[in-house]
């Protein structure tokens, strides 16, 4: 076993430097990097939030608002169509459906009719997300239950999960050029992390904020008087002023009517701008249908007061003097230059299809990443050098070989993770720091073999041979169940702890490599070269 | 001269001291058991839910009056407690059913902006929520149980049942010492101690394999030898090998102990203590409790003229 062919040789050689040179980019200064030629590698390991600063959000997207929200509206419109019919019906929102109790059991057959008339009236769907979403069951009585088919439910929340991914992403990093990650987790979770940002009250206001934006009518016939005692007429809703006086009531409430005059998913565009008084205000453009509704709606509606209502606040309530007809308008409200920046920005992003709750937030400032940074280098230094010490004591010349191995594997660990763009976190760089401690095992394994054989009366040569190939098993055994913990760890940790787990696994791979491999091929080359007679180990 | 930590040719009776060893074991185990159930653990929010934050301020922090502010804002009991530095503070707070979590959170931090009597920065903010916390205790407890069984049937595959068994008996021994370590010291129970419990898996393992691994090799060696004589034999030709790496990853932890930082503190100390239980227990419980399993010799290695390296004390 003392040959190496050269096929091998060649092998270990290539593998090693390429490992080396996939490390080294983490050695360079950004702009050594531009320079270098293009078939160079040149990416680097991602520092974590822990070790660069930054913040770390788990959102829970409420998916039963969403359904929720849809039930309420379609529900609103079949219970219109169903009075508008004369039909004398209570009706309430179950958890996936509506259920709809007939006064008069006779109806039935004439209220299904309305119903189904209804549903087909809103675009053949509740959800829009297919035909076959909806059931009405058949029975007799005067009960009527009319649900959502589980399909149609669990499409509505993987779609409102994904468009709040994607509402989020455009609040968050509009021109995309920030380094954030933000993805789906679980079934109705979103993880969001910014780097290096050092406030974070930015941020929970853009998540806080569904931004869903509508313009209605304003039901005229109201007076303020009725509003005070609660008396409402059919399909109107009160609202409350967004402007709050001292004590932080709303300066004025309005009775505005459910109907949406014109949604603010029909927008295209949203800019700060400057009204007649020279006022800050939010210039809007909508779409050809926002735009012909709206043209519509002004026209018919000249001289009667609109509302433009944002997350249950009215913005503004002007009047309508002329019909607005080019598909564009302004805004106005008591705003300050920074809010019309930020309702720009929140409206051109789009609303939030359900509120957003979060469920685990962690920030770090930079400070203390650099601090951990320090730290994990220091020790990682200090680690380093008294485990060398140590080794060289030990096993002497042998001990040196087995350091210069550890030396290459420590920049391997490195060419492993920025191969694989993994993350080093402050647990990663314990990780690193255990490996050092753990690598040298399957050389103190190989070496206390040889010693072992020697002892036994074996020559030089031999006892190098078998000592190699007796430990190589057991090298792999003990170390195929760390690797197999390390996986485990990868799988179920999160944030930090995976890095721990990155760092771990490749740790082990590498080290038993630079073992196994590595020092072996030096031994064995001086060993031939210099066939010794007696071996200081 | 080198170094030689234990000498050539040691004879340490290991085995004879195996009774010994299960008393004392079953001792701590009892004495973790024990004080798991009477102290508990010291939960971080990982798995509690609930607020940390790290405070920093310019001067030497005034505990009292950060109480005070705190303590006022009606959120329950703050815990405060200085944290490395003597201006750095860490605030531990929990969960509230009224409040969300970034409100908390700002609401913490603006007080103290705005009212303490010196600069305050933050440097670090953890916020976990109930549902979170105990879907991470799941997943942490369910990683550990994995890794235990993923073991077990690895090492049935390579060796032999008995083996695995062995193995395992000595993976729960310590795991429920660590356990019984943080239970004791109240250190703080978070993520990265399941971190540290894995790797301890890992470690412990690591030697337990290398001794079964000499225990094998033994089986088909010396047919004639008594088990616990073998098993003994096979403890003290790994013995040295044991010590090296012990002390090695003694070495690389130090450093980490002492240098690392407090923010890894307790993941470090879990590990020292894990280097230590899984290596007791890899010489004084996995290997003994092989003895309570019927062995298979494997065949006899034609390689080896077996009864000739028999050193003259095992003959």
């Amino acid at each position: 076993m003392l040959d190496f062919p050269r096929w091998k040789v060649l092998t270990i050689i290539i593998v090693s430097f390429l490992g080396i040179l996939m490390a080294m980019p983490n050695f360079l200064t950004d702009n050594q990097i531009d320079d270098l030629p293009g078939f160079l590698p040149s990416s680097r390991v991602t520092l974590g939030l822990d070790l660069q600063g930054g913040a770390h959000f788990l959102l829970e997207v409420d998916t039963n608002e969403t359904i929720a929200k849809m039930l309420l509206d379609k529900g609103q419109r079949i219970r219109d169509d169903l009075r508008d019919d004369s039909i004398r019906h209570r009706y309430r929102i179950i958890s996936q459906g509506l259920l709809v109790t007939l006064t008069n059991p006779e109806d039935r057959e004439n209220a299904l009719q309305v119903i189904r008339e209804s549903i087909v009236k809103v675009g053949a769907s509740l959800t829009d997300v297919g035909t076959e979403d909806i059931i009405i069951e058949d029975g007799e009585g005067a009960i009527i239950n009319i649900s959502l088919s589980d399909a149609a439910v669990i499409e509505k929340k993987a779609q409102s999960v994904q468009q709040s991914i994607e509402v989020l992403r455009r609040r968050i990093d509009e021109d995309g050029t920030k380094e954030l990650t933000i993805q789906q987790n679980g079934e109705d979770r979103i993880l969001l992390q910014i780097p290096g940002i050092e406030s974070t009250e930015e941020v929970k206001a853009k998540i806080n904020t569904a931004a869903a934006m509508n313009f209605h009518l304003t039901n005229t016939s109201v007076s303020q008087d009725d509003i005070l005692r609660g008396r409402m007429p059919p399909r109107t809703t009160v609202y409350p002023s967004i402007e709050k006086d001292e004590a932080g009531n709303p300066v004025f409430q309005l009775a505005i009517r459910d109907e949406v005059m014109v949604s603010g998913e029909d927008l295209v565009n949203a800019m700060p701008e400057r009204d007649q008084d020279n006022g800050s205000a939010v210039g809007i453009t909508f779409n050809s249908k926002g735009g012909k509704q709206f043209a519509d709606a002004t026209r018919a509606n000249v001289g009667k007061p609109f509302a433009i209502i944002l997350d249950g606040e009215i913005i503004s309530a002007p009047r309508i003097n002329t019909p607005i007809l080019g598909g564009s308008a302004i805004i106005t409200g008591s705003f300050t230059v920074q809010e019309t920046n930020d309702l720009s920005l929140l409206l051109r992003a789009g609303a939030l299809p359900a509120p957003l709750r979060i469920v685990e937030e962690r920030t770090v400032g930079p400070d203390l990443g650099a601090d951990s940074v320090a730290a994990g280098q220091i020790a990682a230094v200090i680690g380093l050098l008294a485990v060398m010490v140590f080794i060289t004591l030990s096993y002497g010349f042998f001990g040196f070989i087995a350091n210069f191995a550890l030396g290459i594997n420590i920049l391997m660990i490195f060419g492993v993770l920025s191969l694989f763009g993994a993350t080093l976190t402050l647990p990663g760089i314990a990780g690193i720091v255990l490996t050092v401690g753990m690598a040298v095992d399957a050389n103190v394994l190989i070496f206390e073999r040889i010693r072992e054989e020697m002892r036994r009366g074996k020559k030089v040569l031999a006892s190098i041979d078998v000592g190699y190939s007796r430990a190589i098993g057991t090298i792999f055994d003990a170390n195929v169940t760390t690797l197999i913990a390390a996986l485990i760890l990868f799988q179920f940790g999160s944030g930090p702890v995976k890095g721990f787990a990155v760092t771990l696994a490749a740790g082990i791979i590498t080290s038993v490599f630079t073992a196994v491999s590595l020092s072996r091929l030096i031994i064995v080359t001086w060993a031939r070269k210099k066939r010794p007679a007696t071996l200081k180990l | 001269m080198l170094l030689k930590l234990v000498p050539e040719g040691t004879n340490v009776p290991f085995v004879n001291a195996r009774k010994l060893a299960y008393v004392l074991s079953a001792l701590m185990i009892l004495g973790s058991i024990g004080i798991y159930f009477s102290k508990g653990l010291n939960f971080g929010i990982d798995f509690k839910g609930g607020f940390l934050i790290e405070a920093h301020t310019e001067q030497t922090a005034n505990l009292a009056e950060l109480r005070e502010l705190t303590g006022d804002l009606g959120l329950g009991d703050v815990a405060l407690q200085t944290f490395g530095d003597d201006n750095q503070v860490l605030i531990r707070i929990e969960f509230q059913e009224d409040k969300s979590l970034d409100e908390v959170v700002t609401l913490v931090q603006k007080t103290l902006e705005n009212s303490y009597s010196d600069e305050v920065s933050f440097q670090r903010t953890e916020a976990v929520g109930p549902k979170v916390s105990g879907e991470l205790i799941q997943s942490g407890i369910m990683s550990v149980l994995l890794a235990v069984g993923a073991v077990l049937f690895y090492i049935w595959i390579r060796f032999e049942w008995q083996f695995g068994l062995g193995a395992v008996i000595a993976l729960v021994h310590d795991v429920i010492l660590t356990i019984g370590m943080f239970s004791i010291t109240q250190l703080e129970f978070n993520l990265s101690i399941i971190a540290a419990i894995l790797t301890i898996v890992g470690y412990s393992l690591n030697d337990t394999v290398v001794v079964y691994d000499r225990i094998r090799e033994n089986l088909g060696k010396y047919r004639k030898k008594e088990m616990p004589d073998l098993i003994n034999y096979s403890l003290n030709e790994t013995l040295a090998r044991t010590v090296m790496t012990s002390v090695t990853t003694l070495l690389a932890l130090g450093a980490l102990f002492y240098f690392g930082g407090e923010v890894i503190h307790g993941f470090t100390a879990a590990m020292i203590w894990g280097v230590f239980v899984g290596t007791y227990s890899s010489i004084f419980i996995a290997s003994p409790v092989l003895l309570w399993f019927e062995l298979r010799r494997e065949p006899e290695d034609k390689n080896n003229n077996a009864k000739n390296s028999v050193p003259e004390q095992f003959r």
